[in-house]
């Protein structure tokens, strides 16, 4: 007996989405803390450093902020797979480098090929005790087209667990999450006690595909509890309501 | 107690064409016939044949030679049987337990129960009775084992009784041998040698006829294993007839209803019920019948047959959901009885979790374990705290879902990479003094400028488990110019006496 859940309507799960005339100038502009309603989103991400992982984790922890009432903490565990080859370029998660909230909820899963990557991601996925899943894979694998990448979202929209995937030296092919990211590792402000020191971690973020945003740089950093972003220095200048480049406009603004 | 159908296959023909003894087509001879490889061959004959000379096992060209008015009819052996199961089943009235003796007769344990029906004249006077108010003609025996009872039913007078301080060899001596349930070629046999009475058989010696019938075991090729189950020396194991009753569900409504949306509910009720007596019996339905008795006392009849046994009880209201269109409630409908009147057994299977995890997710247990039985156990880990100062040792690796072992609390001031390499990669550096900051360092083919550097961070080596020539590392976080973080550390220092000029090398990766 085929039993049809409920699929939430896809122009209702993203209440930013706008259409029709002057959809471009309806469209918001994405900054830390609002509402994406994003369940699956991609990052790209050099293998050299850990920026897609520690931004992954930024905004995991940003959209979790934002859901959990602040009275009853989240202890729910989150899972991190990796696979083989991400593993080897990049490392395995370091716990005493950990955020202190995330340390002790992390599970993680080391795949050996991007196929057991991608079943322990949705089973991840699937599973309702998981707070969030952040996926690690190395360049493109065939395994991971853009069928499986629809089944991942589609995963995470029916159970609402949000999925971070990162790219690590991944070149931007088909997908079908809902905000891709190209993240790479940006100079970190002055440290306040040694002004020779390495500060907090900042990132350069473009988010350049997205269906309920504008498209645009930012620099983006974790300032213990909160994400801050300000704007790229070398963002191209906004051009109001005139056409984007083709390949940098947002679905929504048609 | 035995009970003998005499004509059972021509009595049941009679009951099913609804006629009376010797009326109509039963007036003149008839006969039902099997068909044989050599022909048609008569299995049951009704008196007006046998007057004219027909026998059962006669071959009909043989039958219509002698009587050519000889009509026929198909035989039945197999609804014969069933007929004489369901009479079993209706003895049971005389006694806790009765056994079918095919083609055509009975056995009831009537142990201890006579005096419940008057003593035991009463009993075979009530059974023969009531066997014909059924319309059957049958003869009957009372005798303390089953197989006197047998013969005493077959060559003795009717209602013979065998009383239990007789001695039954003294009583059943005159009966002839075919009263042991003998196989005809041994029957046959026993006339030859000149036996011809049960009482020709007492008289040998007991070895004599061990050895001439040593070669058989079967009791019914064996007079003397028939001798001894007769008068009770040997036990005789029945196989008793066991009623299985339908699983029946039924309302009585307070109202009688008219409408279709209501007699829904109660069918959808009665399937639930319906369901949960199956469950319990680990049967499932494979003809139900669904009975609905009107107010002006009609009965209408739906009928369901499944093409495997089932007891789901959405998937038998959808079925009956379609047989009810056309049904005429009239001034309602007062009682509906749902009944199972074919099941077989069917296990109780485990709850689909695989539907379930697809509306609900599943328990963080079974992801685990989705995980571990595809991956392995040693791919799904999570990291404790573990006292070292050595980086790598400072984390380790358990399975998920153990207890965390208790740890001290890490120290906030140091800066650790969110992740580690699993093993240091070797960096050529270059530095301005060999003890100061380095300058510019080369990983994997590339060329870091290095911005901003803070350290050294001196782990020392662990000297109560490592060799007095491990060196100790001097940790550095640095920055390039393109905002990388990294963690480098380099392997002793110089003029440690523990090795040449130091190396260095990469651990860690900051965020």
């Amino acid at each position: 007996m085929i039993e049809h859940a409920h699929l939430p309507d896809p122009v209702a799960l993203l209440p930013g989405l706008a259409r029709g005339l002057g959809a471009t100038t309806r469209t918001p502009r994405w900054h830390p803390g609002i509402a994406t309603g994003c369940r699956h989103a991609e990052l790209f991400a050099p293998a050299r450093d850990a920026s897609g992982a520690g931004l992954a984790l930024a905004f995991a922890r940003d959209a979790l902020a934002r859901e959990q009432a602040a009275e009853t903490p989240d202890r729910r565990p989150f899972l991190w797979v990796q696979d083989k080859a991400a593993l080897r370029l990049s490392g395995r998660p370091y716990l005493p480098g950990l955020p202190a909230e995330l340390r002790h909820r992390l599970i993680h899963v080391a795949a050996v090929t991007p196929e057991d990557a991608l079943f322990a991601l949705e089973e991840g996925l699937r599973c309702r005790d998981l707070a969030f899943v952040i996926g690690e894979l190395a360049g493109n694998p065939r395994a991971l087209d853009f069928t499986a990448s629809r089944r991942l979202s589609l995963a995470a929209e029916k159970h609402g667990v949000p999925l971070w995937l990162v790219r690590l030296d991944a070149r931007r092919d088909l997908g079908a999450a809902r905000m891709r990211w190209e993240v790479g590792a940006a100079p970190s402000p002055q440290s306040r006690w040694n002004p020779h020191a390495p500060g907090t971690s900042t990132w350069r973020a473009d988010l350049f595909r997205t269906h309920t945003f504008h498209p645009g740089q930012w620099n983006l950093r974790d300032d213990g509890a909160v994400l801050t972003a300000e704007p790229a220095p070398s963002a191209t200048p906004d051009h109001g309501d005139l056409v984007h480049g083709s390949g940098d406009r947002s679905l929504a603004a048609g | 107690m035995a009970i003998w159908c005499t004509d059972l296959a021509i009595d049941r023909w009679r009951l099913a064409e609804g006629l009376a003894c010797r009326e109509g087509p039963d007036a003149t001879p008839l006969a039902l016939i099997e068909d044989t490889a050599h022909g048609p061959r008569i299995a049951a004959v009704n008196a007006a044949a046998r007057a004219a000379g027909a026998m059962p096992a006669m071959r009909l060209a043989d039958a219509r030679t002698l009587c050519p008015v000889l009509a026929v009819r198909p035989a039945d052996p197999a609804g014969d049987l069933a007929f004489l199961e369901s009479l079993a089943l209706w003895a049971q009235r005389w006694g806790p337990w009765s056994a079918l003796d095919p083609p055509d007769g009975l056995l009831v344990d009537v142990t201890g129960v006579a005096h419940l029906f008057g003593g035991e004249r009463a009993l075979i006077a009530d059974v023969l009775a009531l066997l014909e108010k059924r319309g059957l003609a049958a003869r009957a025996a009372l005798a303390p084992t089953a197989g006197a009872a047998w013969a005493l039913a077959h060559y003795a007078p009717q209602a013979a009784i065998l009383p239990p301080e007789a001695d039954p060899r003294a009583h059943l001596a005159d009966l002839p041998v075919a009263a042991l349930r003998l196989d005809a070629d041994v029957v046959l046999l026993l006339r030859r040698l000149g036996l011809k009475r049960l009482g020709d058989l007492d008289g040998l010696a007991r070895e004599n006829l061990a050895r001439r019938f040593r070669n058989t075991r079967s009791a019914a090729a064996n007079p003397l294993l028939r001798l001894d189950q007769l008068f009770g020396l040997r036990p005789e194991p029945l196989l008793p007839v066991v009623g299985v009753p339908a699983p029946l569900v039924q309302r009585r409504l307070m109202e009688p209803i008219r409408h279709r949306p209501l007699l829904d509910q109660v069918v959808a009720d009665l399937a639930q019920d319906m369901a949960r007596l199956l469950e319990g019996q680990a049967q499932g339905a494979r003809r139900l019948e669904l009975g609905m008795w009107k107010v002006d006392g009609e009965v209408l009849i739906r009928s369901l047959e499944m093409a495997a046994a089932t007891r789901d009880p959405a998937h038998v209201c959808r079925l009956f959901a379609t047989r009810l269109d056309d049904l005429d409630a009239g001034f309602g409908i007062e009682l509906v009885r749902l009944r199972a009147s074919w099941t077989e057994p069917l296990l109780l299977a485990q709850a689909d979790l695989d539907a379930a995890a697809e509306s609900h997710g599943t328990s963080l247990a079974a992801c685990i374990d989705r995980l571990t039985v595809r991956l392995g156990a040693q791919a799904v880990r999570r990291p404790v705290p573990h006292a070292s100062h050595l980086p790598e040792r400072a984390q380790r690796w358990q399975p998920p879902l153990a207890d965390l072992p208790s740890s001290q609390e890490e120290l906030r001031f140091h800066h650790r990479p969110l992740k580690i390499l699993d093993k240091p990669e070797s960096v050529s550096v270059i530095y301005e003094t060999p003890d100061g900051l380095p300058r510019r360092f080369r990983w994997r083919g590339e060329v870091h400028e290095i911005a901003r550097a803070e350290g050294p961070e001196r782990i020392a080596p662990e000297w109560w488990r490592e060799r007095s020539t491990v060196r100790l590392r001097d940790y550095y976080r640095i920055e390039d110019a393109l905002g990388r973080r990294y963690w480098l550390y380099r392997h002793g220092v110089i003029g440690d006496g523990r090795g040449g000029a130091p190396e260095w090398f990469i651990q860690g990766l900051f965020a």
